[in-house]
Order: structure tokens, then C-alpha cells, then sequence
């Protein structure tokens, strides 16, 4: 896909996400809307190897959620790729649904791993490097997909120390980088910066880009995977709520839906494309 | 029963540790299974995972003292078909990483294998804090999960070749220190199958772990006063043999439990949930009666805690008394 094909999918992507947590009544809107570039960028910008049709593949990348709530943009895009049929995406969170309300490894075609309880999907991207890398010898790479908030946790530098030691170059961990958690803004909560200078005490290899600029994501992806020394971070600067301009950057926003009229508010705005078409409602 | 020769003598019996066994078991499935993965945190000497590592070094995995990344690293392993072995102390798996468990490993259903090494008031010297007494509680809640508690170093090498064969979450617990050897090579052990050790009918002891050759000594110690007990060997306490436990409770009126464990949350409480109801019958906890431990040399230990065939004996007697 071109970049402008990109971010057209991205914006559709966007508005599947707010029917969808609308619909669900309840979820996390901003880290959700914020990750849909990354998610586009990793699926539709040739990153990520997979085959929706045959989701076991033996040679695919393995992709890890570590800040499994952030589920719903990752639905939307699995959707899209063809994993399951975009009809499912209004069930998120239904009784009965394959849609939980955190991804649940083996009711979702594409889903890796189940998570929920942050700082667990690092560790796991790090046992499958490990393998890829050292016992296996193959070349599947690992996408592990982690917050800036979770980083809280201790289990995260556990990981990133155990990745730095065993240099595992096939991981690239591109850190959602928001600046806000639940109770307010992270370096309020707890302060994580300087983030770089830390993972690079680790052993990382840092790159930060705009995680809302197609090309800035697609050539750190690519730069990662010619990094063969040590692991790679990429911080993605996004801004929570992407594209919705009452939930950007409000960390209100990070478990709460809009109500049917917020979401209306959303889509037309949301249609406007930055201004480029008209909305439908105009 | 094909058990120990001499097998009332404990000075005779061949004294080892349980954790033994466990060390044997895995350089035996790393010969017959190539995907075999053993992961330590810093304790591997201790847990005996040193054997693995001298036949295998390629496939140990030193993860520092990090319990927590230690339960996914093993996850994303098992998620890319390996077979991978955790190997801690039991205060720290699944004391530390329970989380981890519960998310990574018994939700996702993956193929992980966990062990909790020094588990019990027996552990001795290191006190309290070493002596894992919670761990069949805190993984016997958790579904899909399958618990294991092997009751010598010989039963711990088949417990160890039996997790390493099925597939799914399994945690296995052993003890730190030397204790008899009373089951043999031919002693049969299959999981999820209680074994009858020894005939009975006028109560039944089932019991866990070491503590089950304690119960033999005191069912023993009991014939020569006339009174005819069972002895049941409950090495796998999730998924519990019902069918044994029922069977026991119908024709022997009264239940007596062993372990090495809180009573809360652990065997005795397994077995409670059964009876109680298929089969009410007086039942007495023989175990950790809401203690820590403490520090002491293991023998007076488990005196001090009421664990010894001598205790177990005074628990029939009460229990029979309670028979309607």
C-alpha cells in the first residue's frame, strides 16, 4: 500500500474501532485509537509476515500485545486482514464472543498469546526470541507491542535485561509511547523518563519516531530488522485518542466508550479525513 | 503393593532427597525429547537443574533472580513448541510469579512445567520465609491447570517423566531434604490415579509428599493395637481421584489427610471438597494448622508441627471416636 492508501485504511480501521466500542459499552477508547497507525503500519505496510489464511503458519512473525487492553485496534486490524469476518467486531465484549474483552489466545485466529494483566506479553515475546534465535535458528521475527505505562511494572526491565544478555536482535518492541495511564499522566504517576537513556543502558538499540507518520513507523520497523547486535525499541510518540479530537489526549478517556452521540461526533469527524473529504452528515 | 523392602525399618531405607529425583527425571526426558527447555533462577544447583545443564547446555536457560520473566520466557516458549521446565523454590513459584501463572500459563493452557522446590516446613534452617507452605493452594485453583506432589525421590523422577510426556500446565512440588525411599522402580504411578498402599477398614489415611511414609509407620504402628487402616498415596491432588476417595470414605467410615502444607487450601481441603459432598464422613487435617514456619533442624520440625507418624496416629484414634 501507498502511505495515502495507509492512512486511508488506517481512518477506516478508526471508525470500525469507535462503532465497535460503542457498541461494547465499555473499553479502552484512547490507547485503542492511538495504536491504530502502528497496528496499519505493522499489517498493511509489509512489516509483519503472516498469512490470515493459514494463522498457524510455521514461518509468520509472532505479534504480542503486552498492553493487551489497547485489543480492540488489534481486532479491528486482524479484521481487516482477513482473520474473521468484520461482522464479529460489533460482539467485542458480548457474552459468548470470541472477542473478550482481553484478547483470549484460543477463541481469535492471529491472537498469539492471551493478556491482560500488564507487563506479561514482554516476557513472553522474549521466550520466542529466544527460540527463533538461539535453539531453533529461524528467522521469525517478534513484534511486541508494549505501553509506556506498563513500564511500571518490574517485570518489564526483568525482560528488557534478560533481552539485553541474551542480545536478542529478532525482537522489536515498539513502546506506545502516550504519556498517560489511568490516573493521570505517566510522568505524574511515575516517572519513566529518560526512557531512551534506560533501554539503552539495557542493551536496546532506540529509535523514536512519530507513531501517527506512516513513513517514520515503516522505516524504524524495517531499521530494526537490520539491527543484529541487540534487541530494538522503537518509542512511538502518539497521541492518546488519535483522530478524535474530544478523547485526544484526555486520559478521561482511557477506559471509558462514547454514548451513541459521541460516537456520532466521532465518525463525522472522523470522515472528514484531516479536512480532505466531506463529512456525510454535512 | 510393591513397595521398599524392610519397609517399616526407616533406618534401613535408602535416605533421599526428593528434588533428587526431579534432577534424574529431567536429563531423562532431554535424552528421549529434544524440545526439553530447563529454565533456573540463580538456584540451580539447589534445584538440582545442574545435571540437565552439564548434558545439555544448550538447552539450559539462566534467567537471574527474576521469577516473573522467567513464567513467560517459558510461555513464549512453549507458544513455539518447546517443552520448557521452571525451576524455583516453591515460595517463589508460585509464590512470586502467581500472576504470570494465572495469565500467561493456565489461561492461555500452555504447555509449561513448574516446579517449587523446597516446599514444607521440612525444609529447616532457612525458617519461615524458605519454607513454601501455600503452593498447592495457590495452583490448585487455577484451572487446566494438573498438581503433583511426589512422596520420594524415586516417585519424583516418575512425577517428573509423567509432566514432561503430557501436555499442559503442570506444577510439581518437592522437598529439600534426604527422606526414605519406600516406593520402588515397579511401584505403579500414573496421574490422577490414587494409589492404595495399604489395606484397611476402619479409617483411612491419605496423605501427600513425604508425610506418607509417615502415615504407613503410624498405620503400622496402629495394627499391632488391632486397628486395620488404609493407607492412600494422593500424589496427584488436581485432577483428584474422586473414585478412590469416595471409595475409601464408603468403606472405611473416616478420613485422616497428610501434608507437608497448610491445611487451608491444600490436600485436606481437596479431599473436604469431595467428600463433603458424595460422602460426608469425620475427616482430621494432619498439616500446617494456620503457622508459619520456622527455623530448626527438619526432624524437630516437623514434631513441633505435628507432622510425624506419632500425630497421624492420634488422629485416627480421634477420628474413629467421631464415627456415627
Amino acid at each position: 500500500m501507498t502511505i495515502k492508501e495507509l492512512e486511508k485504511k488506517a481512518n477506516d480501521i478508526r471508525k470500525d474501532l469507535v462503532d465497535m466500542l460503542t457498541e461494547a459499552k465499555s473499553g479502552h477508547s484512547a490507547g485503542s485509537l492511538g495504536l491504530v497507525d502502528v497496528f496499519t503500519a505493522l499489517y498493511f505496510g509489509n512489516i509483519v509476515k503472516y498469512n490470515p489464511k493459514k494463522p498457524e503458519w510455521k514461518e509468520r512473525d509472532r505479534v504480542v500485545l503486552s498492553n493487551a487492553h489497547t485489543c480492540p485496534a488489534w481486532y479491528a486490524v486482524l479484521a481487516h486482514a482477513g482473520y474473521f469476518d468484520k461482522k464479529e467486531l460489533k460482539t467485542l465484549r458480548k457474552l459468548g464472543s470470541i472477542l473478550q474483552g482481553h484478547p483470549y489466545r484460543q477463541s481469535v485466529p492471529g491472537i498469539e498469546t492471551s493478556g491482560g494483566s500488564l507487563a506479561q506479553g514482554l516476557p513472553i515475546a522474549c521466550g520466542m526470541a529466544y527460540n527463533f534465535a538461539k535453539i531453533d535458528k529461524k528467522d521469525n521475527w517478534v513484534w511486541a507491542l508494549t505501553s509506556d505505562g506498563e513500564h511500571d511494572e518490574g517485570s518489564m526491565w526483568e525482560a528488557a535485561m534478560f533481552a539485553g544478555k541474551y542480545k536478542l536482535f529478532n525482537i522489536t518492541q515498539i513502546m506506545d509511547r502516550n504519556n498517560i495511564q489511568i490516573d493521570g499522566y505517566t510522568e505524574d504517576v511515575m516517572p519513566l523518563e529518560p526512557l531512551r537513556d534506560k533501554y539503552e543502558a539495557f542493551g536496546w538499540h532506540v529509535m523514536d519516531v512519530d507513531g501517527h507518520n506512516m513513513e517514520e513507523i515503516i522505516d524504524a520497523c524495517n531499521k530494526s530488522k537490520a539491527i543484529f547486535e541487540k534487541p530494538s525499541l522503537i518509542i512511538a510518540h502518539t497521541i492518546p485518542g488519535k483522530g478524535v479530537d474530544f478523547i485526544e489526549w484526555k486520559y478521561s478517556w482511557h477506559g471509558k466508550t462514547p454514548n451513541k452521540e459521541e460516537a456520532k461526533k466521532a465518525l463525522d469527524e472522523l470522515r472528514t479525513l484531516g479536512n480532505r473529504i466531506k463529512s456525510e452528515s454535512e | 503393593m510393591i513397595l521398599a523392602k524392610n519397609l517399616y525399618q526407616k533406618e534401613k531405607l535408602e535416605r533421599k532427597p526428593t528434588r533428587d529425583g526431579y534432577g534424574l527425571g529431567l536429563v531423562e526426558l532431554g535424552k528421549e525429547n529434544k524440545d526439553i527447555i530447563v529454565l533456573g533462577a540463580d538456584l540451580t544447583s539447589s534445584t538440582r537443574c545442574n545435571w540437565f545443564q552439564d548434558e545439555f547446555p544448550e538447552r539450559f536457560i539462566q534467567c537471574g533472580v527474576a521469577e516473573q520473566n522467567m513464567i513467560g520466557v517459558a510461555t513464549g516458549l512453549a507458544l513455539t513448541n518447546k517443552v520448557p521446565f521452571v525451576s524455583t523454590y516453591s515460595v517463589f513459584c508460585p509464590g512470586r510469579n502467581w500472576d504470570q501463572i494465572r495469565i500467561s500459563v493456565a489461561y492461555n493452557n500452555v504447555n509449561v512445567k513448574m516446579t517449587g522446590a523446597h516446599a514444607g516446613v521440612s525444609v529447616g534452617g532457612d525458617g519461615a520465609t524458605h519454607q513454601g507452605l501455600e503452593d498447592i493452594a495457590l495452583t490448585r485453583c487455577l484451572p487446566n491447570m494438573t498438581v503433583l506432589a511426589p512422596c520420594d525421590a524415586i516417585e519424583t523422577q516418575k512425577a517428573t517423566l509423567a509432566a514432561g510426556r503430557m501436555k499442559g500446565p503442570v506444577y510439581l512440588r518437592f522437598a529439600r531434604e534426604p527422606t526414605p525411599v519406600f516406593t520402588t522402580k515397579r511401584t505403579p504411578f500414573r496421574i490422577g490415579q490414587a494409589e492404595v498402599l495399604r489395606k484397611g477398614k476402619d479409617a483411612s489415611i491419605i496423605a501427600c509428599g513425604p508425610i506418607v511414609y509417615e502415615a504407613l509407620l503410624a498405620a503400622e504402628e496402629l495394627s499391632e493395637q488391632g486397628i486395620s487402616v488404609r493407607v492412600i498415596n494422593n500424589h496427584t491432588i488436581k485432577p483428584i481421584d474422586e473414585e478412590e476417595i469416595i471409595k475409601a470414605a464408603e468403606q472405611t467410615g473416616a478420613i485422616v489427610t497428610g501434608e507437608d502444607h497448610q491445611v487451608m487450601g491444600g490436600l485436606g481441603s481437596a479431599i473436604a471438597e469431595v467428600l463433603s459432598k458424595n460422602e460426608p464422613v469425620p475427616i482430621e487435617m494432619i498439616g500446617i494448622q494456620n503457622r508459619f514456619g520456622e527455623s530448626g533442624e527438619p526432624e524437630e520440625l516437623m514434631k513441633e508441627f505435628g507432622l510425624v507418624a506419632k500425630n497421624i496416629k492420634e488422629a485416627v484414634i480421634r477420628v474413629i471416636k467421631r464415627k456415627g
